[in-house]
């Protein structure tokens, strides 16, 4: 992984393309003057207050930030950024995203989107946009729930789920949206928690640093339609069970003073979760978000259950570097002027049979 | 040329069957007659090189400088069933020595590579038209297969016709006897043997289709001189046999153009030509975002050929991201533009409504197919009209460009191009199957012809807050178009936001207000209704009581009927829209001034619904929908029939 860097001097080499700010920036910068009209206690203002704060720190040019979003709750996120900003519709952010950001290798885009818009409806457009490696930030930000047509179940919600469209209980399997990144070619994916401030940022930390498109689930909570969805995550003592940790080389190891580690089954290759003894412990793996291999990461994202969210891995599962789309798309341009020269109009339409009728 | 509303020549295009003039008998040689026009159809099975050998033999025709229309007409099914009729594709050719509008009612010549060709395609034929079959193929079993109890070349059912039965296969076969290639192989250049036999008839000049097949096959060399040997071999065969008497010439249209450069275009190359020139004339990057659908595709190809001049092409997941990609790159301050057939407007509506919303400029292209659903992909058809009018929520007005013929698309583009950038919205460019793969002549334009489109990108404050302040309002907007100022990201001070919630007025801040909606709902309307089109010009020599309007790729049958009807001593005038939204400011006056207003569409009545609704004229709809162009003779009986009603 590219260096990440705490100070406001623009040094991150996948933004390298994005002029820098002249001078040095702060949050408020990035408040829009429009109200925040989300409900009281959503976990999106815990979102909103990590990305203005975390903003000053990558240095760039304001006027070159782009926030897209589609349609849900999260998606009112780009009124309330003082950049540019489009609130598009649903499900096809990451579409328009992907436009902008290939014919704008200048801007730093961000995509905004919800469980419901990211995976139901533009399902097609995230699992493209992670193929392609597009330069684009995608903050989905996973309630479980559909809030702002008040509270049908979603792609993420746990079977079983009692609505006002399920009231005997929700039928379909959830997605597990780290998974899907995954097995979509992603080449950066990662967890993180909408009321951890300091491991989000860390998160939003990396992910700028990731050249290409990189996906961010945050685990955010609707006070309204799913309260306390990821209380198992939050509450301290539930934490300590279900909460993995994961650190680039690092051993991955969580509970009580570590007392639980990731190992892998030798019978059939998958990881599980153990005790840790002085038996076992080197037998601990030790995280590799670099890996070129899926492989494990798809196995990290599935130790957590849908239900209890025991053993959920929160942090950068992967991070890979891959061609990036954006770039190649204008090498190409360049490279076509390289062999055929700048185009020239008047040879193009007189082509090569021509006729001259004179008078 | 076909670009003209008024036609010079009052000559009655198709009119007659293909005047026979001199004939004469060069010492030692065959007769050769010379021809005012002549109609050819190439048919065969859909792997038998049909739309290639059309093609080449259109380009020799170009080059010889004759007018000339073609009709492409092949099946969805990349490869039919072999031999039925449902797998037969065609070409049909049109040229001549004067101004020409169509393809073509019915073809005097028709090679049938196979019994089904012959069998699709005999109906077409007036009495005495000549017919080149590849006998080869007449076995008992193919013949079975489209229902031919008896071989059609000997029992007598083709004897008004002249047939000239040829072995091309074996033909071809043997003058590749040379070539180290199987028979099969060797059997692939009938279609240049065909191609050979038919340029010898019809005096074609040769280089070029020996020029193209080297560069075809420059990497197999082999085949491409096994294929020239085959051209050639059918150009002896034609000056040898005893079978084929005679040799026709059709002398250059000269008259028929304007003096300038000219190349055959199709109508799909001209729109990809029309956006390249678009985007240099704003000096804009061109960004295209795209789904791959029949008949579309190739301007998706054509433009991902010219990234030298600054375009990009984006192949999406789906026609939504085609279009999500494009506006996207509106954003940015590209010159935007998505292509699709009608399936994939209806999948772009909701991106639409939102580009409307956004008011972005932004080019989307539909080149019109047969319709519902699927319905007839390689076919034509003009029904997707009011689909493009009004097929989305809300008020969305949307305008309209439609271009008249293939050459025309390229001004067309510039045109759809020219409003989307002037009035910051996104346009409809209705093409069709007709246009985009058939083709004619066109005159080059001279760079500085084409007309300026450079737009200015805001770069400062436009507006002064009650207490001083300078700020940047991105809905406040210009006084005489009524666009918004496109301030793109990167430019520093106006960061906004927009989106598709009703915004206020000015500001673009979020707004429920009732009055505001009203207001920001009837602006956009007035924005697309204050369009400066220019007005609809009548050409109407004789002061007839009877008007047909047309819109789109009818304007050659309807203009060859027309001519035709006034061969014939009748009046009839004739005006031919290319705005459909708005329409011209004088479309009402016009309409007004006539007994009778006729509009024959490809359709059922689309155009006429919007002009009866509009200015309650009782507009006379005359309708086809099945998948060809409209014949120009049956058009032609149509409108008498309104003159004389």
């Amino acid at each position: 992984m590219a260096e990440t860097s705490r100070e406001g001097t623009g040094t991150i080499e996948a933004l390298s393309l994005v002029p820098k700010a002249e001078a040095r920036q702060s949050m408020k910068d990035f408040k829009s003057d429009q109200e925040v009209r989300w409900c009281p206690g959503c976990g999106d203002y815990a979102i909103l207050a990590a990305v203005q704060g975390f903003m000053p720190e990558l240095g760039l040019a304001k006027e070159n930030i782009v926030f897209v979003s589609g349609i849900g709750c999260s998606s009112r996120f780009p009124y309330y950024m003082n950049t540019y900003g489009m609130h598009s519709i649903h499900g096809r952010a990451p579409a328009i995203a992907t436009g902008l950001a290939s014919s704008r290798t200048d801007l730093s885009v961000w995509v905004v989107t919800g469980d419901g818009d990211a995976l139901s409806i533009g399902g097609n457009h995230l699992i493209h946009a992670l193929r392609r490696n597009v330069n684009l930030k995608i903050l989905l930000f996973n309630n479980r729930i559909y809030g702002l047509t008040k509270g049908q179940y979603s792609p993420t919600s746990e079977v079983g789920k009692i609505t006002k469209s399920t009231p005997m209980g929700s039928l379909d399997a959830p997605f597990n949206p780290v998974s899907l990144a995954i097995g979509a070619e992603a080449s950066f994916v990662a967890r993180t928690v909408d009321s951890d401030r300091k491991h989000l940022t860390e998160v939003l930390r990396q992910a700028a640093a990731h050249r290409g498109t990189a996906l961010i689930e945050i685990y955010q909570n609707c006070n309204i339609f799913n309260d306390g969805a990821f209380e198992a995550l939050k509450d301290r003592q539930q934490a300590e069970e279900a909460v993995i940790r994961l650190e680039h080389g690092q051993p991955i190891r969580f509970g009580a003073d570590g007392s639980r580690g990731v190992v892998r089954d030798p019978a059939t290759g998958d990881l599980k979760v153990v005790t840790v003894t002085p038996d076992n412990e080197s037998d601990v793996l030790v995280h590799d978000a670099h890996a070129t291999s899926p492989t494990t990461a798809f196995a990290l994202s599935r130790l957590a259950d849908p239900d209890t969210l025991h053993h959920t891995p929160i942090g950068v599962l992967r991070a890979v570097d891959r061609p990036v789309y954006d770039t190649q798309m204008a090498d190409q341009l360049d490279s076509a002027i390289e062999q055929n020269g700048k185009g020239d109009l008047a040879a193009l339409l007189a082509g090569g049979d021509t006729w001259t009728v004179v008078g | 040329m076909t670009s003209q509303v008024s036609s010079p020549a009052e000559q009655a295009d198709e009119a007659a069957p293909a005047g026979v003039g001199e004939q004469r008998n060069p010492a030692g040689g065959k007769d050769v007659r010379r021809l005012d026009r002549v109609i050819i159809r190439f048919a065969g099975d859909s792997g038998d090189g049909m739309q290639l050998t059309g093609d080449r033999f259109t380009s020799e025709t170009a080059s010889f400088g004759n007018d000339l229309s073609t009709l492409p007409n092949f099946p969805a099914e990349i490869r039919a069933p072999a031999g039925t009729l449902p797998g037969v594709s065609s070409f049909q050719l049109h040229f001549a020595d004067h101004d020409i509008l169509t393809p073509g009612d019915a073809p005097n010549v028709l090679v049938a590579m196979n019994p089904a060709a012959l069998k699709a395609n005999v109906g077409d034929l007036p009495r005495g038209a000549e017919i080149i079959v590849n006998t080869d193929e007449f076995t008992k079993r193919a013949m079975q297969k489209v229902g031919y109890a008896a071989s059609p070349l000997e029992d007598g059912s083709l004897d008004g016709y002249h047939l000239h039965p040829v072995p091309l296969t074996t033909l071809t076969v043997e003058a590749l006897k040379e070539f180290d290639l199987t028979r099969k192989e060797a059997e692939r250049s009938k279609n240049m043997f065909a191609l050979g036999l038919l340029s010898w008839m019809y005096h074609r000049p040769t280089e070029g289709t020996e020029r193209f097949l080297k560069s075809k096959f420059a990497k197999k060399p082999a085949i491409a001189a096994a294929n020239i040997a085959a051209f050639r071999a059918g150009w002896n065969f034609g000056e040898t046999t005893e079978d084929f008497a005679v040799s026709y010439e059709v002398a250059p249209a000269a008259k028929a153009f304007p003096v300038g450069t000219y190349r055959n275009i199709s109508g799909n190359l001209a729109l990809s030509y029309g956006l390249v020139a678009a985007s240099r004339q704003a000096d804009l990057p061109l960004y295209l975002g795209s789904y791959p659908i029949t008949p579309a595709s190739d301007i998706l190809h054509e433009l991902s050929k010219h990234k030298n001049f600054g375009v990009r092409t984006f192949q999406a997941e789906d026609e939504i991201a085609g279009i999500g990609a494009a506006l996207g790159a509106a954003f940015g301050g590209s010159l935007a533009v998505t292509t699709t057939s009608g399936p994939g407007v209806a999948l772009k509506s909701e991106t639409i409504g939102l580009a409307v919303s956004l008011e972005l400029p932004l080019l989307v292209i539909d080149i019109q197919r047969g319709g519902p659903s699927t319905g007839l992909p390689t076919k034509t058809e003009q029904a997707d009209l009011l689909q493009a009018m009004f097929g989305r929520n809300g008020e969305a007005p949307v305008p309209i460009v439609a271009p008249r013929t293939p050459a025309d698309c390229f001004d067309a583009a510039l045109e759809a191009a020219r409003i989307a950038l002037t009035y910051r919205t996104p346009v409809m460019l209705l093409s069709d199957g007709y246009l985009a793969n058939g083709s004619e002549p066109w005159r080059i334009p001279e760079l500085d012809e084409l007309p300026d489109l450079t737009v200015q990108f805001t770069q400062g404050p436009n507006h002064t807050l009650d207490d001083g302040t300078e700020v940047f309002w991105p809905y406040k907007r210009d006084p005489e178009t009524l666009a918004r100022p496109w301030a793109i990201p990167g430019t520093p001070g106006l960061e906004h936001r927009i989106g598709g919630i009703e915004k206020e007025d000015g500001t673009g801040n979020i707004s429920y207000a009732p009055a505001n909606h009203d207001f920001m709902v009837r602006t956009r309307q007035a924005k697309i209704d204050g369009i400066d089109v220019p007005d609809l010009e009548v050409d109407d020599p004789h002061e007839a009581d009877t008007l047909v309007l047309g819109w789109g790729s009818t304007y050659g049958p309807i203009t060859a009927a027309v001519r035709r009807l006034r061969t014939a001593g009748e009046s009839i005038a004739q005006a031919h829209l290319r705005h459909l939204n708005p329409f011209p400011r004088n479309l009402g006056a016009v309409l007004k001034r006539y007994d009778k207003v006729v509009i024959p569409e490809m359709n059922l009545g689309q155009l006429a619904t919007l002009v009866r609704a509009k200015y309650l004229v009782d507009a006379h709809s005359y309708n086809q929908v099945n998948g060809m162009p409209f014949k120009a003779e049956q058009l032609a009986t149509a409108l008498k029939e309104a003159i004389d009603g």
